[in-house]
């Protein structure tokens, strides 16, 4: 009895360890370590602005609600990463699809005069359709000419954040007001949460976008694990070769991948847009919810579900972040935590195999002595 | 008037083209040794950071410069750590370092100058010195062609040599070779991961260079969003001139000619300056679908090696 019981939480051992998640949690602690020290260093007290971020995040339900409401554009815009790192492209563009799809959703929010029940349904579709084409664009590129589509991705982010800096400006779309933005979008454009006890407890900026990530997560995973096209995607990006071998047209497997990957990012824009924004301001750098993304792309390991809780813990990390500058630490700690995490958790497979070789010794040893 | 215009968008070119031109000879070094880096972006924006704010504190624009360039120098060991030792997935490393070096330039300048993401302006007296400068009328054309920055002239002196370099020597050959084949070089016994190494930690160099250029020449002053691209655009003038310090040169003076014009233009008030500011990313894409054709990417470039036990 006690045999087999060892048995099984040696196998569960292993299965941690062969897993991502320790990994990613571990490169997570490391993330933090780097950026206390850095606090430390820059003489300001670590525990002092971590312990701002916590309570920033969960002092009160309201804040918590914000966090959520910071978290649903970057659940997108990660799982649109995370889409297309499953067929073997990198999806570095998700910036500029963000950014077209919160332009196109801007458009049909301001000019539109529909009811609510159509009008959000209708400001998703054009979004969603705006960063799908977007995406497409530079697929094609790929696909005719082959043309590096990390390249052609970060130019497409470019153009995409002078495009709407330039909508901006358009007389018919800009606000009557002297704020350099657009008009804000229609009341019946807004994801907002109205009922005024509910905005009691949750705060006035309860919006529910974040249903729309949830969906989206889970139709995503349908498709990639459930579906043929799934199938075939995954094959592409398992091995090109090995899949077209196998009757998979990999460059229409690439342009699909693709397209709904640059859709999911622009729907990410709506949502950001529907219900923070409601309206687009001029930018005076990227937003970044696209690079955002590719993190939260990374601590999900890829995987759509995954993606919701990462994104949680990026939504909650960015709002957590603005309250920083209240004990004097720079916002910017939250990007270098994350860019040490995203660091980590790409040499995390050295620990992985170093990990995973002594784990298998220690079992050959155990072996050894009982016997 | 036309001769003069001509002058100015010569003038224009050589200024905006340094930078570009630095961080894509870095770049070839980087991806003809076999390791892609797309780190470049953040890197020139910690070497802005620290030129600018050497500069500040030591009052020598060329110790500054070289500082700036130590600094880009750090982040390329750290990606070769990464990519080399660590056989890590080469973009998602480069995409690690793009949120820490540009994190890390605003999270010290604000550290250093009383929270504000912007460094104080440098002093005239400390930028980059300009060499032919006074010799012909202000404003004249001769001025305005030879009266450039001594890094433009050093940058395009760099590219002979690192020509040289690539074809003439033998760890030029050594490094083009470790791109294409490395299990056959190490098996000759090169050491391809000292090759890698030093190739990555120069491309953070010369990136590290680029950025301190544009704190230290063009703009004079850091900024978070001071370096715009340009690293990403250097990726795309080496793929354009297909992998050689020649053919970089020569697609980083069509690149640094579009944001010559992008900035007179600009000044000029006649169009949108957001849609003028588009014009450097669409020639690029222009230039990549109509005359790339199929460069030839170093066969081994992305893929990690890891030596045999």
């Amino acid at each position: 009895m006690s045999n087999t019981k060892d048995k099984s939480t040696n196998s569960f051992g292993t299965k941690v360890l062969q897993g991502n998640l320790l990994y990613t949690l571990i490169s997570i602690a490391v993330g933090f370590i780097v950026g206390a020290i850095l606090l430390q260093v820059a003489g300001i007290s670590a525990g002092a602005a971590y312990g701002k971020l916590i309570t920033g995040v969960f002092g009160k339900p309201k804040f918590i609600v914000w966090s959520i409401v910071y978290a649903s554009p970057i659940i997108l815009t990660g799982l649109s990463v995370a889409f297309s790192f499953q067929t073997g492209v990198f999806n570095i563009g998700a910036e500029g699809q963000y950014v077209v799809g919160t332009l196109a959703a801007c458009v049909v929010g301001v000019f539109l005069k529909v009811p609510a029940i159509i009008h959000i349904p209708l400001c998703l579709i054009a979004a969603a359709l705006a960063g799908g084409l977007w995406s497409m664009i530079v697929a094609v590129l790929k696909v005719k000419r082959g043309i590096n589509e990390v390249l052609s991705f970060i130019m497409f982010n470019w153009i995409a954040y002078y495009l709407s800096n330039y909508a901006v400006n358009i007389p018919a779309l800009h606000t009557d007001g002297n704020s350099e933005a657009t008009k804000d979008i229609m009341d019946t454009a807004k994801m907002m949460i109205t009922n005024e006890s509910l905005q009691e407890v949750m705060g006035s900026g309860a919006s529910y976008n974040i249903l729309v990530a949830i969906l989206a997560a889970v139709v995503i995973a349908f498709i990639l694990n459930r579906t043929t096209l799934g199938y075939k995607l995954k094959a592409v990006g398992f091995n090109r070769h090995a899949a077209e071998y196998g009757g998979i047209n990999s460059n229409r497997e690439i342009l699909t991948a693709m397209s709904i990957s640059g859709a999911l990012a622009g729907m990410g824009g709506a949502c950001q847009l529907m219900g923070m924004g409601m309206r687009i301001s001029q930018f005076s750098a990227q937003e970044s919810f696209g690079f955002q993304g590719i993190t939260v792309a990374l601590i999900g390991s890829t995987n759509p579900i995954g993606c919701i809780f990462a994104g949680l813990f990026y939504g909650a990390m960015k709002y957590g972040g603005t309250k920083l500058s209240l004990v004097n630490a720079p916002s910017e700690i939250v990007n270098i935590i994350m860019g040490t995490i995203i660091f980590f958790i790409a040499i995390s497979h050295v620990f992985k195999r170093l990990l995973l070789s002594r784990a298998g010794k220690k079992e050959a040893k155990g072996e050894g002595g009982t016997k | 008037m036309f001769l003069r215009n001509l002058g100015l968008l010569i003038n224009a070119t050589m200024t905006y083209t340094p930078p570009l031109l630095l961080a894509a000879l870095g770049s070839c070094f980087s991806e003809r040794s076999g390791v892609i880096n797309i780190g470049i972006e953040g890197m020139m924006t910690i070497g802005a950071f620290v030129g600018a704010s050497m500069a500040l504190t030591c009052g020598n624009p060329w110790i500054a410069f070289l500082v700036g360039g130590l600094a880009g120098a750090l982040f390329g060991l750290l990606h070769a750590i990464a990519c080399v030792s660590c056989q890590a997935d080469q973009t998602i490393s480069g995409t690690a370092i793009n949120f820490l070096a540009p994190g890390l330039a605003v999270f010290m300048s604000k550290a250093i100058y009383d929270g504000s993401s912007d460094t104080p302006a440098i002093d005239i007296s400390m930028k980059l010195p300009k060499v032919f400068d006074g010799i012909f009328p202000v404003g004249s054309f001769w001025n305005n062609v030879l009266s450039n920055y001594s890094v433009a002239y050093l940058s395009l002196i760099l590219v002979a040599v690192i020509w040289f370099v690539f074809y003439k020597t033998k760890f030029g050959m050594r490094l083009r070779a470790v791109g294409e084949a490395p299990e056959a070089c190490d098996t000759l016994g090169i050491n391809v991961y000292r090759i890698r190494y030093i190739c990555v930690i120069l491309s953070g160099f010369l990136s590290g260079l680029g950025g301190a250029y544009i704190t230290l020449a063009t703009v004079n002053q850091f900024r978070p969003i001071i370096v715009v691209g340009q690293g990403f655009m250097a990726i795309a003038a080496v793929i354009f001139g297909k992998f050689k310090p020649q053919g970089a040169l020569l697609a980083c003076l069509l690149f640094g000619f579009c944001n010559g014009v992008k900035v007179l233009a600009t000044s000029s008030n006649a169009v949108s300056p957001n849609l003028i500011s588009m014009i450097p990313y669409i020639v690029t894409i222009l230039a990549l679908v109509l005359f790339v054709g199929t460069a030839r990417v170093p066969a081994a470039n992305g893929k990690p090696f890891q030596k045999a036990k």
